[in-house]
C-alpha cells in the first residue's frame, strides 16, 4: 500500500497524486498515440466511438454520479448538440466555430431544463428529463425545415481551415483530443469550488445547504455544464454517424448512456472511461454471441435491448459501485494480502422511513 | 356530439392509463420504490391472456382468473428475486433496476410469443350502444367499469382490512412495522404480486383497443405522467391523472397540429410538475431533517 506523505495543501488537489499515476498515465497517452498506426480502421473507428461516447458519459457522470441528479433524457442533450452542430455547418460556419456554438447552445437549454429541476428531486426529476427527452424526439421529427423530420439530415465532412478530419485516422484524433480537454476540463471543475458543492449536494443536500451552498444555482450550473458535454460529444457523433434521423436519439440511447455510467461505476471519471469501453464494444461480444448460440436464439429481434436490460440488472444487484468499484476492491485485496477482508468494502444498509407525512 | 364523443373515448383512454398508474402507485406506496416496468407487466399480462384465450381456447371466464393468477405468481417472483436484494438501496437504483427490468421482459416477450401484432378474442369485442348519435363501444364501456370496480376493491381493501393498513405501516416506516410484527417482507410479495394482477387486468381491458405486441408496455411512460400528475402515492390521483392525460390527448389530436398528441401527456406533466410538483392529491411533503 502506497502513503503519500503530504507536505503541502495543494497536493489534496493536485492532479496526480504521485510518480507512478504519472508514469502509468503516461503509458495510456503513448499507446493511445501508436494506435492509429497500428490498428485496421475498423477498431480506429470503435475506439472514436468509445471516445465519444465517453465525453458524453463526463456529462452524464457529474450530474448523476457527482451531483446525484438523476436523468433519463440525456439523448435530448445528445441530438440538440448533432443537430445544431450540422445545421451551423450547413449554413457554411467552420468546424470549430460551430461545434462551439452547439456546445453552448446545449448548456444553455440544459440550463433552462435545470431550473424546474429545481424543485424536484429523485424520480420526479428522471421522469421530467425523460419528458423532456420524448418532447424533443416529437420536436426532430415534426420540425422539417430545421431537422429534416424522418427524411434526416445529412452531416458536411469535418474539417479545421484547409486540414481535412474526415477519415478515421484524422477523426480518432480529434475525438481523443476533444475526450483529453474534456477529461482535464471535468476534473478542474471537480476539484474548483463548484465541483465540491456539487459533490456535497449529492451527499445530503441539507447539510449543502447549511454549510452555504446555493442549491439552484449549483443545481442549474450542474445541469448545464453535464448538457454542454454531453452536445459536444453530439456534434462529433454527428461526424461519426453522418446522416442524422430522430430514431439514432431514442429512449434507449438514454438508458444507453445511463448504463455507461452505472456498469463503469457511479461517481468516478474512470468509471466513465470503463463504461464508455463497454458500451462501444458491447454490440461486438453480442454478435460474436450471436455466432456462437444456437440459430433459435441468436435470431431473436430485440436481443440486445434485453441483454443491455440483463447487465443493468445484473450490475445493481452485485457490484453497484461497477467495474471502477469492483478495480478498487481486487487492488486493496493485493494491497493489503493477506488481510483482505469482504467487509472492508461492505456496504451500509440503510431502512426506509417515508417522505410522505400522514 | 363530437365533444362528447371524444370525451368517451379520452375516458376509456385515461382509464387505461388510470390502471397502470394504480399499480404504479400500489408498488410506491407500500413499498416507496418506482417500477418502471409496470407497462411491460402490462403487456406481459396481454399476452398470457392472449395464450388462455386464443391458443388454449379457454373460456374467458377461465381466463381471466387464470390470467391474474399467472402475473400475481410473476410479481411475487420479481420481486423475491430481483427487488428483495435492493431493499435498502438507494430509490434510484430500484428504478434503473426496473428499467432493466422492463428490456428484459420486452425481448423475453418477443422471444415466446414474436413481434407481430396480435389481437384478443374476447366475447364482448365489437359491439356498440347507440344513444341518440353517441357510439360507445363495449370495450370502452367495460374499461370504465372494470376501473370503476378494481378501485373500488382497492379503496376498501387498504381502508379496512387488517392486510391493508400492515400495508401502508410497512411503506411509513419500514423498521416500526417490522417491530409491531408485520411481515415487511411477505408484504411488498404481496404488493407485487396485486400490482402485477391489476397490470394484467389493465392489459385484457386494453387489449381491444391497441393490439398486443411487445411494445405496448411503453404507454407505462404516459401512465406514469398520469401518476404524478395525480399526485404519486394517491390511488383517486392515479385514475384522476389518467382521466385528465387520456381526455386531453383525444382533444389535442383533433384540434392542434399533428404531434402534439403524442407529447401532450408529457407537456402536461412538465408544466404541473412546475406549478404543482406534488400533484393534485399531494401526499408529498418536504422531507424535514
Amino acid at each position: 500500500m502506497r502513503f503519500i506523505r503530504k507536505t503541502h495543501y495543494k497536493q489534496d488537489i493536485q492532479l496526480f497524486k504521485h510518480e507512478g499515476q504519472v508514469f502509468w498515465y503516461g503509458l495510456l497517452a503513448a499507446g493511445l498515440l501508436a494506435a492509429p498506426f497500428l490498428l485496421s480502421d475498423f477498431y480506429l473507428g470503435e475506439l472514436s466511438l468509445v471516445f465519444i461516447y465517453a465525453i458524453a458519459g463526463i456529462g452524464l457522470m457529474l450530474l448523476t454520479g457527482y451531483t446525484g441528479l438523476v436523468s433519463l433524457g440525456h439523448a435530448a442533450f445528445l441530438a440538440i448538440g448533432a443537430y445544431t452542430h450540422a445545421y451551423f455547418l450547413a449554413q457554411g460556419w467552420p468546424f470549430l466555430l460551430s461545434a462551439t456554438t452547439a456546445t453552448l447552445f446545449t448548456a444553455l437549454i440544459g440550463g433552462i431544463v435545470g431550473i424546474p429541476a429545481l424543485r424536484m428531486t429523485g424520480i420526479y426529476l428522471a421522469v421530467a428529463t425523460l419528458a423532456f427527452a420524448i418532447i424533443v424526439e416529437q420536436v426532430l421529427v415534426h420540425w422539417e425545415s430545421v431537422t429534416g423530420g424522418f427524411r434526416g439530415m445529412a452531416v458536411e465532412l469535418p474539417a479545421i481551415g484547409a486540414l481535412a478530419l474526415d477519415g478515421s485516422f484524422n477523426f480518432y484524433f480529434l475525438c481523443l483530443a476533444v475526450l483529453v480537454v474534456s477529461l482535464w476540463l471535468a476534473l478542474n471543475l471537480l476539484r474548483s469550488p463548484t465541483g465540491r458543492a456539487m459533490t456535497a449536494i449529492r451527499d445530503s443536500e441539507i447539510s449543502a445547504q447549511s454549510m452555504g451552498i446555493h442549491l439552484a444555482y449549483t443545481k442549474t450550473t450542474a445541469f448545464a455544464i453535464s448538457a454542454g458535454f454531453t452536445g459536444l460529444a453530439g456534434s462529433l457523433l454527428a461526424h461519426k454517424i453522418g446522416y442524422l434521423a430522430p430514431d439514432s436519439f431514442t429512449l434507449l440511447t438514454s438508458i444507453q448512456l445511463l448504463l455507461m455510467v452505472v456498469v463503469g461505476g457511479l461517481g468516478s471519471l474512470h468509471g466513465v472511461i470503463y463504461g464508455a469501453i463497454f458500451i462501444g464494444f458491447l454490440p461486438q461480444g453480442i454478435a460474436v454471441l450471436r455466432d456462437t448460440l444456437p440459430s433459435g436464439i441468436a435470431q431473436i429481434p430485440g436481443l440486445e435491448p434485453g441483454i443491455f436490460g440483463l447487465i443493468l440488472v445484473l450490475v445493481l444487484i452485485y457490484e453497484p459501485l461497477g467495474i471502477y468499484g469492483r478495480w478498487l476492491k481486487i487492488r486493496s485485496y493485493f494491497e493489503a494480502f493477506p488481510l483482505y477482508r469482504k467487509a472492508m468494502h461492505k456496504r451500509q444498509r440503510s431502512y426506509l422511513r417515508t417522505e410522505r407525512l400522514r | 356530439m363530437e365533444v362528447l364523443q371524444l370525451l368517451v373515448s379520452g375516458i376509456s383512454q385515461g382509464c387505461v392509463y388510470g390502471l397502470i398508474a394504480l399499480g404504479f402507485v400500489l408498488i410506491y406506496k407500500a413499498t416507496e420504490m418506482v417500477n418502471f416496468a409496470q407497462g411491460d407487466l402490462m403487456m406481459l399480462g396481454a399476452f398470457f391472456a392472449y395464450t388462455y384465450l386464443n391458443l388454449m381456447e379457454l373460456h374467458f371466464l377461465v381466463a381471466l382468473p387464470l390470467t391474474i393468477f399467472t402475473m400475481a405468481i410473476l410479481g411475487a417472483f420479481t420481486e423475491r428475486v430481483m427487488i428483495r436484494p435492493m431493499i435498502g438501496e438507494p430509490h434510484f437504483s430500484v428504478l434503473m433496476l426496473t428499467i432493466g427490468l422492463g428490456f428484459i421482459l420486452r425481448a423475453a416477450a418477443g422471444a415466446i410469443w414474436g413481434n407481430e401484432p396480435r389481437s384478443l378474442d374476447l366475447p364482448y369485442a365489437g359491439g356498440v350502444i347507440d344513444l341518440g348519435g353517441l357510439i360507445i363501444g363495449y370495450e370502452n364501456l367495460v374499461i370504465v367499469i372494470g376501473t370503476a370496480m378494481l378501485c373500488t376493491l382497492l379503496f376498501l381493501f387498504f381502508r379496512f382490512t387488517r392486510l391493508g393498513i400492515a400495508m401502508q405501516a410497512a411503506s411509513q416506516n419500514q423498521l416500526a412495522a417490522f417491530y409491531v410484527g408485520i411481515p415487511v417482507k411477505r408484504i411488498y410479495s404481496l404488493v407485487w404480486a396485486i400490482s402485477a394482477g391489476i397490470s394484467a387486468v389493465a392489459g385484457i381491458l386494453v387489449a381491444p383497443v391497441s393490439l398486443i405486441d411487445p411494445l405496448i408496455g411503453f404507454i407505462g411512460i404516459k401512465a406514469f405522467a398520469a401518476a404524478i400528475v395525480g399526485g404519486f402515492g394517491s390511488l383517486p390521483g392515479a385514475i384522476v391523472g389518467g382521466l385528465i392525460i387520456g381526455i386531453v390527448e383525444q382533444f389535442a389530436g383533433l384540434y392542434l397540429p399533428t404531434g402534439f398528441s403524442d407529447v401532450s401527456a408529457y407537456v402536461i406533466l412538465l408544466v404541473m410538475l412546475l406549478i404543482r410538483p406534488e400533484g393534485i392529491f399531494a401526499t408529498m411533503q418536504q422531507k424535514k431533517v
